[in-house]
């Protein structure tokens, strides 16, 4: 049986409001929030990595579990936009977190990294530590701010830890998917700027999201109206409103901070669940759901109770 | 009522706009539907025509016109 144990969270200093953003790209402030949700997002410094951020999330994670990271048995760090093909940065993660032989795997499976890493981490015994992080405003950025994808992405990273002994969320189930038939209308170049499909992302995502929550919950006996709150990747406020009417439960069931944070792809969802975990007054058998979909397309589901 | 005419009802249902497109024109560059209208705009063409469209289908440009619209439904049997 396996537990989520603690969540972390580190986000880069700068607010960047749309303000900023508008007047980059050529467009109206209140159009990126009519269009996404987002008022405002973090950019990284120079001297903000990937690897910093995601330090900086798994030591907010260990501590807020009370876990020293000498009992990690495995890393997982998700990340799309990792600054070389290789290594990537969950080695230099492990070794900042002053391990030098647990093993810490990349997954760069872009927005639904995070969840993939905790779904593949309840599958393993002791502790392991889910990372990801990204610094998606370099990739919207260069070579040249593009309207429709630098407006939505912000940089931040998130971390859980998922445990065989204890923690106070049991994970029930999951269930993860992935069709390539349309890897290229999601996907950032080794040398490029990100390129997005945005009509056939939506197109996909509202009907593989609500499907695969429903599909979690019809399995283990739950119904959408018994679960407290959805945590889903924060891409869109539009698409979680959709996503909502397709699960039919009220929007006010799914936690979002897109507003302050955008979408920071695998981050997203381990950033939201930190945030909702810290105000969250758990009752014994409340049930959590979490899902996400990106490049891939990978989408999937992860339907957690409190213990 | 025209095939046509009910897809071009279906649009203005979901978009809430008075459309009113070419057969060859493009839907979304002409600003008549947009990336959040596409997803109800084929759920209404579901319903309507009694058809089911598979994930695989779920291409934007086989709705991008109101030929191409015609031309999947037909290729369903409706």
């Amino acid at each position: 049986m396996a537990y989520l144990a603690g969540f972390g969270a580190a986000l880069p200093g700068r607010v960047v409001p749309n303000r900023e953003v508008a007047d980059l790209v050529g467009c109206e402030p209140d159009w990126i929030r009519d269009v996404s949700g987002i008022e405002e997002r973090r950019w990284a410094s120079n001297e903000e990595t990937v690897v910093s951020l995601g330090v900086a999330a798994a030591r907010d994670c260990l501590q807020s579990a009370g876990v020293e990271a000498s009992a990690l048995g495995c890393i997982f760090v998700s990340s799309g936009t990792s600054p070389r093909r290789f290594p990537g940065p969950a080695a230099t993660i492990a070794k900042e977190l002053g391990l030098d032989s647990t093993p810490a795997i990349d997954l760069p499976v872009a927005s639904a990294g995070g969840l993939f890493g905790m779904a593949l981490a309840s599958r393993l015994p002791g502790y392991t530590l889910v990372v990801a992080a990204e610094k998606m405003s370099e990739a919207v950025l260069k070579p040249a701010p593009d309207k429709n994808t630098s407006i939505l992405f912000g940089d931040g990273a998130g971390a859980c830890l998922v445990s065989q002994h204890a923690g106070p969320l049991r994970i029930i189930d999951s269930i993860l998917c992935t069709d390539g038939s349309f890897a290229d209308d999601l996907q950032l170049p080794l040398d490029g700027s990100l390129m997005m499909n945005g009509r056939s992302v939506i197109l996909q995502a509202t009907r593989k999201l609500p499907r695969v929550i429903l599909d979690v919950l019809a399995r283990n006996g739950v119904a959408a109206q018994d679960v407290a709150e959805f945590i889903v990747h924060q891409a869109n406020l539009n698409l979680l409103q959709r996503v909502a009417t397709g699960v039919g439960v009220p929007i006010e069931r799914f936690y979002s901070n897109i507003a302050r944070y955008g979408n920071t792809s695998s981050a997203s969802v381990l950033i939201a669940a930190r945030e909702w975990f810290a105000q969250a007054r758990l009752q014994p058998g409340q049930r959590v759901c979490f899902a996400v979909f990106g490049a891939g397309f990978h989408w999937g589901s992860l339907l957690a109770e409190a213990a | 009522m025209s095939k046509r005419a009910q897809i071009l009802n279906l649009i203005r249902e979901v978009t809430g706009k008075e459309v009113n497109a070419e057969p060859d024109e493009s839907l979304f560059e002409s600003g008549m539907l947009d990336s959040f209208a596409l997803p109800d705009l084929v759920t209404a063409l579901e319903g309507a025509f009694g058809v089911k469209v598979p994930d695989s289908d779920l291409n934007p440009r086989k709705f991008d016109t109101l030929e191409r619209i015609e031309n999947y439904l037909a290729g369903k049997g409706a």
